[in-house]
């Protein structure tokens, strides 16, 4: 078996590194320990200006309930719209909040009434997400209204109420959300670029001469690259498991065996990447920037910041062809809503193509032959 | 045996672009000689090897190697070939005994032959002391040794060397030429690029190339008598005179 002695030869190379042992280690322990805390996707402490034209029981009840939420810091009790617009100009506030007048009389005789909210949206997610907390308190608020308030039998409106109900992630915990993101993160960085720069490090130290010279068949030589690298992919997730677990209370409501298996073949894939970009390169540099390229397109793409539906058609398209958005897909559906094997099909034929397909395009784009 | 041609060029020729490496080459080699291949840096000498290596495509011509065709065959030919690269190319981050154990791995030895056959190398060379250095550690006369021994450990028919004696000192250099004679000993035949005059007086016949091109093909002794000198570097100064590309 040529295979044996060329897998051997790639781990003793690995070990003996003064630096890729401490990478594959340090650097996933790293990530997942720091970088949750960071890439926080929940909004705190929005300025909020309130503009009161009322100042009736019910708009101060309001009031008080939005302050008491704990997400909105009240900045100013404006008189005014203008008034309100300059806060927001100066960045003291981040939503403005008009209650009409009439708005406790409306309320009780019509039993329904409108408030406005502006958010400056200059900073889209902290004015979006903002915006959509306020709408709730204020649900709430109109709840617990007419559960308190018997109107008369022919006043009474039936009201439809919108509940919504975040399902599989109850409480919007953006960690449930981003820890398995970074896995996949890991994973991409770890698996993608080390294959890029095995063989074109090769090239350029000239041991891949020695090589070629031999009857090394193509497919073999490929094979023996892919394996250490889907090894050690392996430990990295097994890694990470541990801090999320042991860190963050993360574990999938799903199987860790489903994870195991699309991590197998996404790593084969993504690996399978890298080293058609390393037989196409002539130096380590040339390598590392071509990965860059693909690696940041490919995460952008990947529905890991920004959900797929919100891109544009033609991207929606081009995402197809990533990889990185069907492992994403897994690895959400697995640890926050429990899928199993069968309900991702669609991934796994997915993935399981772009694996055969670069690792086959690897293999072909190899020369041994200049 | 001296007709069996174990390797035949016919107009081999590389160009890379405007440029003519390699200018319609054609030389035989007799099974079990000892073939040096001279001539100035920058002459082809190298490209001309490569290709018969299977390394790289020929742009026209024919060429056989062990009886394979380097057109069709070039992985046959590597089952036969051992090749030592002008540049040292074995893992510096491996071991000695882990560098012979890769290569005779892949060609197709079995752990036991492998370490049986590696002691007795080492022994030889008197290396078993070295086993488990790693060869970075070595020095370069070392190094060239070794590269060499694991060349002709899986017992090719043919060994290529591309100026193996290149930056080595003048006892390391006596030695290697004392390792060359053991194989060629053993009936591998040998090809080997040289710099040194004194070199080409060791080799059975010698070719020199000038810009790509063959001028010279015999032994050692004719061609100092066609040129009517003492010695090969005198043969080699007057075609190397000629020369429109310099090193």
């Amino acid at each position: 078996m040529v295979l044996k002695y060329l897998i051997e030869k790639e781990f003793k190379q690995i070990r003996r590194n003064s630096f890729l042992p401490r990478l594959i280690l340090i650097f996933p322990c790293l990530i997942m320990l720091v970088a949750p805390w960071i890439v926080n996707l929940e909004v705190k402490d929005i300025g909020l200006n309130v503009i009161d034209h009322d100042h009736s029981t019910y708009s101060g009840k309001l009031i008080q309930k939005i302050g008491s939420s704990g997400y909105f810091r009240i900045t100013d009790l404006s008189g005014s719209y203008a008034e309100a617009m300059q806060s927001i100009q100066s960045n003291e506030s981040d939503i403005i909040l008009e209650i009409k007048l009439g708005f406790e009389s409306d309320l009780l005789k019509e039993g329904s009434t409108q408030v406005l909210i502006a958010a400056n949206a200059v900073n889209g997610t902290k004015g979006g997400l903002g915006s959509n907390y306020l709408a709730q308190i204020i649900n709430e608020y109109s709840t617990e209204i007419r559960e308190n308030f018997q109107p008369l039998p022919n006043t009474a409106i039936p009201v439809i109420d919108v509940v919504p109900q975040n399902r599989f992630n109850p409480h919007l915990d953006y960690k449930v959300f981003i820890v398995p993101a970074q896995m996949v993160l890991l994973l991409t960085i770890l698996c993608g670029f080390l294959p890029a720069l095995n063989i074109v490090g090769e090239k350029e130290t000239g041991t891949i001469e020695q090589i070629n010279v031999t009857p090394v068949v193509k497919f073999t030589f490929i094979i023996a690259k892919l394996i250490p690298y889907w090894i050690i992919g392996f430990v990295v997730l097994s890694l990470c498991f541990v801090i999320a677990a042991l860190v963050y209370g993360i574990v999938p409501t799903g199987s860790l065996l489903t994870v195991y298996l699309f991590a197998g073949l996404f790593v084969l894939s993504y690996s399978g990447i890298g080293l058609v970009v390393s037989n196409y390169s002539g130096t380590m540099q040339q390598a590392m920037f071509v990965m860059f390229f693909f690696t940041i397109i490919l995460i952008l793409m990947s529905g890991m910041f920004t959900p797929v539906n919100n891109m544009p058609q033609w991207a929606q398209i081009v995402t197809i062809f990533n990889p990185l958005k069907y492992f994403i897909q897994v690895m959400h559906l697995v640890y926050l809503k429990g899928s199993g094997v069968w309900a991702l099909c669609s991934q796994f034929i997915a993935l399981l193509g772009f694996a055969v397909f670069f690792n086959t395009w690897a293999i072909l784009s190899y020369r041994k032959k200049a | 045996m001296l007709t069996d041609k174990i390797i035949v060029a016919e107009n081999l020729t590389k160009k890379f672009g405007d440029f003519t490496a390699v200018d319609n080459v054609s030389f035989t080699v007799n099974r079990g000689e000892i073939f040096g291949f001279l001539g100035a840096n920058g002459a082809g000498k190298t490209t001309a090897m490569r290709m018969l290596c299977g390394l790289s495509k020929p742009t026209s011509g024919k060429g056989w190697v062990a009886g394979f065709d380097i057109w069709k065959q070039s992985e046959k030919v590597k089952k036969n070939i051992g090749y030592m690269s002008q540049k040292f190319s074995l893992y510096k981050d491996l071991k000695v005994w882990e560098n012979i154990r890769l290569f005779a791995g892949i060609y197709g030895m079995k752990d036991k032959e492998i370490a049986v056959k590696a002691d007795e190398m080492l022994n030889r060379l008197e290396f078993i002391n070295e086993r488990n250095t790693l060869v970075k550690q070595l020095p370069l006369g070392w190094k060239q040794k070794l590269a060499f021994s694991i060349a002709i450990f899986h017992e090719p028919q043919i060994v290529f060397l591309d100026e193996p004696t290149g930056g080595v000192d003048p006892t390391t250099r006596r030695q290697f030429w004392e390792l060359i004679y053991h194989a060629s000993g053993q009936g591998i035949t040998v090809f080997v690029t040289t710099h040194y005059m004194d070199e080409a007086e060791y080799c059975n016949r010698v070719s020199i190339m000038v810009d790509g091109r063959i001028d010279a093909l015999d032994t050692p002794a004719k061609l100092k008598q066609q040129f009517g000198v003492l010695n090969m570097d005198e043969v080699f100064q007057q075609l190397a005179r000629h020369a429109k590309r310099s090193g």
